[in-house]
């Protein structure tokens, strides 16, 4: 199996190959001001772990199951208005993950690698991973490239997207779908806590160097395969753990986009 | 069935609208031909946006009725569309957001409303009055047999205002589409209207404008200031619906 027997190999295209999917996906998680919405449903991945772990399927599976039901359950406390968005997404977030910590705990019969799930451990990439990482993805991106006109419709201004007969519950339904795939995706990558910076730093960093929503998905992913590459590359160097590395060399291009007139030099 | 004129765009029986125990809309009925310019005017949560929104199929009606005719192809100007300046949107792209036109066409709708020269910009730098002027020529683009205006005006001088208003005149004749529109702005909108609405939670009366400017009602809703050359109004808390919708409307009732 070539190459890929190399987990360095593996690390880089599992990483890539995530990276250009959360970028466009990062570019709604941004516009539409949920990055404390994805920040929850990662949190949640603990549970999903468990969940897979208990019934015995693919790990990336059940956190897709949990994250999933996780949004649902926020868009539906999120729509009651009672309490404020961010102390709904603070209260949900913070338990959930508690939630899951407990109950791997409790399944004393396996040995879990907590700090792996929640930082990542992008080194530990199996073949099987890959092929999820790469089937998932090809899913996601025709999905956005699909859905993209009537899901930036929606997010511009969701009223004049439906009085002009765009179903919008349908599409907000399917990005959080879509959310719930990618982070289960990026979970072995950086893990639970960082994810969410895999989708909103990218998209930032290519806010100042675009001008059409489209670019901006595109460099997004650009920007993110970068922060894979160089943020594996100073882990070897350095020896420093990968997924936070990765974190910090998109923060490192994400500060260089700040430059004033960076587009013009 | 019962018949119905050919020309009758959208028609609304008897819409009820509530919002927690009270109302915020409450029976109106109304309908919008083609080739007539309606009017909606009343004060601060009098209900004007959530008759639109319901006419527009955004809101559901507690108790009712709307019928639009087939096919309706509606042009929607919104009351508030605040651009985030984190999405990278240019007037061009604005323009095709939910259709996709080709640019021929684009030019062609914002030369109409006289901003073609902004084609290119992004949508934050805009004036309030370019802004509107966009999302006009954005809500011509569809062809629209109706347009509905959700206070075209705001954030407009009072210039640009009896342009705009002017603007809409003529759009209304040359494409003979009807146009209902909701307006705080008393005078500049009476004399570009065919027909009031004036609402405060019910309709309390419409006609031509010259007849409603003598109506008892609207002489109570308005007062004496509508008589006068500025358009302030929203002071005289002496009508049985109360003035604010965020206020219980018990509390505004007069004793008998």
């Amino acid at each position: 199996m070539s190459f890929l027997d190399d987990f360095i190999w593996r690390a880089v295209i599992a990483g890539a190959g995530v990276a250009l999917v959360a970028g466009p996906l990062g570019c709604f998680v941004v516009w539409r001001r949920m990055a404390y919405f994805g920040d929850t449903v990662a949190h949640s991945s603990l549970l999903g772990v468990a969940l897979g772990l208990l019934l015995g399927f693919n790990v990336m599976l059940g956190v897709f199951a949990a994250g999933f039901a996780v949004a649902l359950v926020l868009s539906g406390f999120l729509r009651e208005k009672r309490l404020s968005g961010d102390t709904v997404l603070g209260t949900l977030s913070h338990a959930s993950l508690s939630l899951g910590v407990i109950v791997i705990s409790l399944m004393t019969w396996l040995r879990v690698d907590l700090m792996g799930y929640l930082f990542g451990d992008i080194l530990a990439v199996s073949h099987t991973d890959l092929y999820w990482v790469y089937g998932g993805g090809t899913l996601v991106l025709v999905l956005l490239v699909l859905l993209w006109r009537p899901l930036l419709a929606v997010t511009v201004d969701q009223e004049l997207a439906r009085a002009e007969g765009i179903e919008a519950s349908r599409y907000e339904l399917m990005l959080m779908l879509i959310i719930a795939a990618v982070i289960a995706l990026a979970m072995k990558i950086v893990g639970v806590l960082l994810v969410t910076s895999l989708l909103i730093i990218p998209a930032a960093a290519a806010r100042r160097l675009s001008r059409t929503p489209e670019q901006m998905a595109l460099m997004a992913a650009f920007v993110g395969v970068l922060s894979v590459l160089l943020g594996l590359f100073a882990s070897f160097q350095f020896d420093t753990p990968s997924g936070p590395s990765i974190v910090l060399a998109s923060l490192m291009l994400f500060l260089i986009g700040q430059i004033p007139n960076f587009r013009k030099l | 069935m019962t018949p119905e004129l050919p020309n009758i765009l959208i028609s609304a029986k008897d819409l009820y609208l509530k919002a927690g125990r009270h109302d915020l809309v409450e029976a109106v009925s109304l309908e919008v031909s083609e080739g007539e310019i309606v009017s909606v005017i009343g004060p601060n949560g009098a209900g004007k946006t959530s008759l639109l929104k319901l006419l527009l199929g955004l809101y559901k009606p507690d108790r009712g009725s709307i019928r639009r005719r087939l096919g309706l192809r509606v042009g929607y100007l919104p009351q508030k569309t605040s651009i985030d300046p984190v999405l990278p949107l240019s007037v061009a792209r604005m323009m095709t957001l939910t259709e996709s036109f080709s640019r021929k066409e684009v030019e062609t709708a914002l030369a109409e409303t006289g901003v073609l020269s902004l084609i290119d910009e992004p949508l934050q730098t805009l004036s309030g009055g370019e802004f509107q002027r966009m999302m006009l020529a954005r809500a011509l683009l569809r062809e629209p047999e109706l347009l509905v205006l959700d206070e075209p005006a705001q954030g407009v001088d009072h210039l640009g205002e009896a342009e705009l208003y002017g603007l809409i005149g003529k759009i209304r004749d040359q494409r003979g589409c009807g146009v209902l529109m909701v307006s705080h702005d008393l005078h500049v909108v009476m004399a570009a209207t065919d027909r009031v609405l004036c609402l405060n939670r019910h309709l309390c009366c419409e006609g031509e404008p010259q007849e409603v400017t003598r109506h008892p009602e609207y002489l109570r809703l308005f007062g004496m200031e509508a008589g006068s050359r500025l358009a302030v109004y929203s002071h005289h808390h002496d009508h049985v619906h109360g003035l604010s919708g965020n206020v219980e409307t018990t509390e505004f009732k007069q004793a008998p």
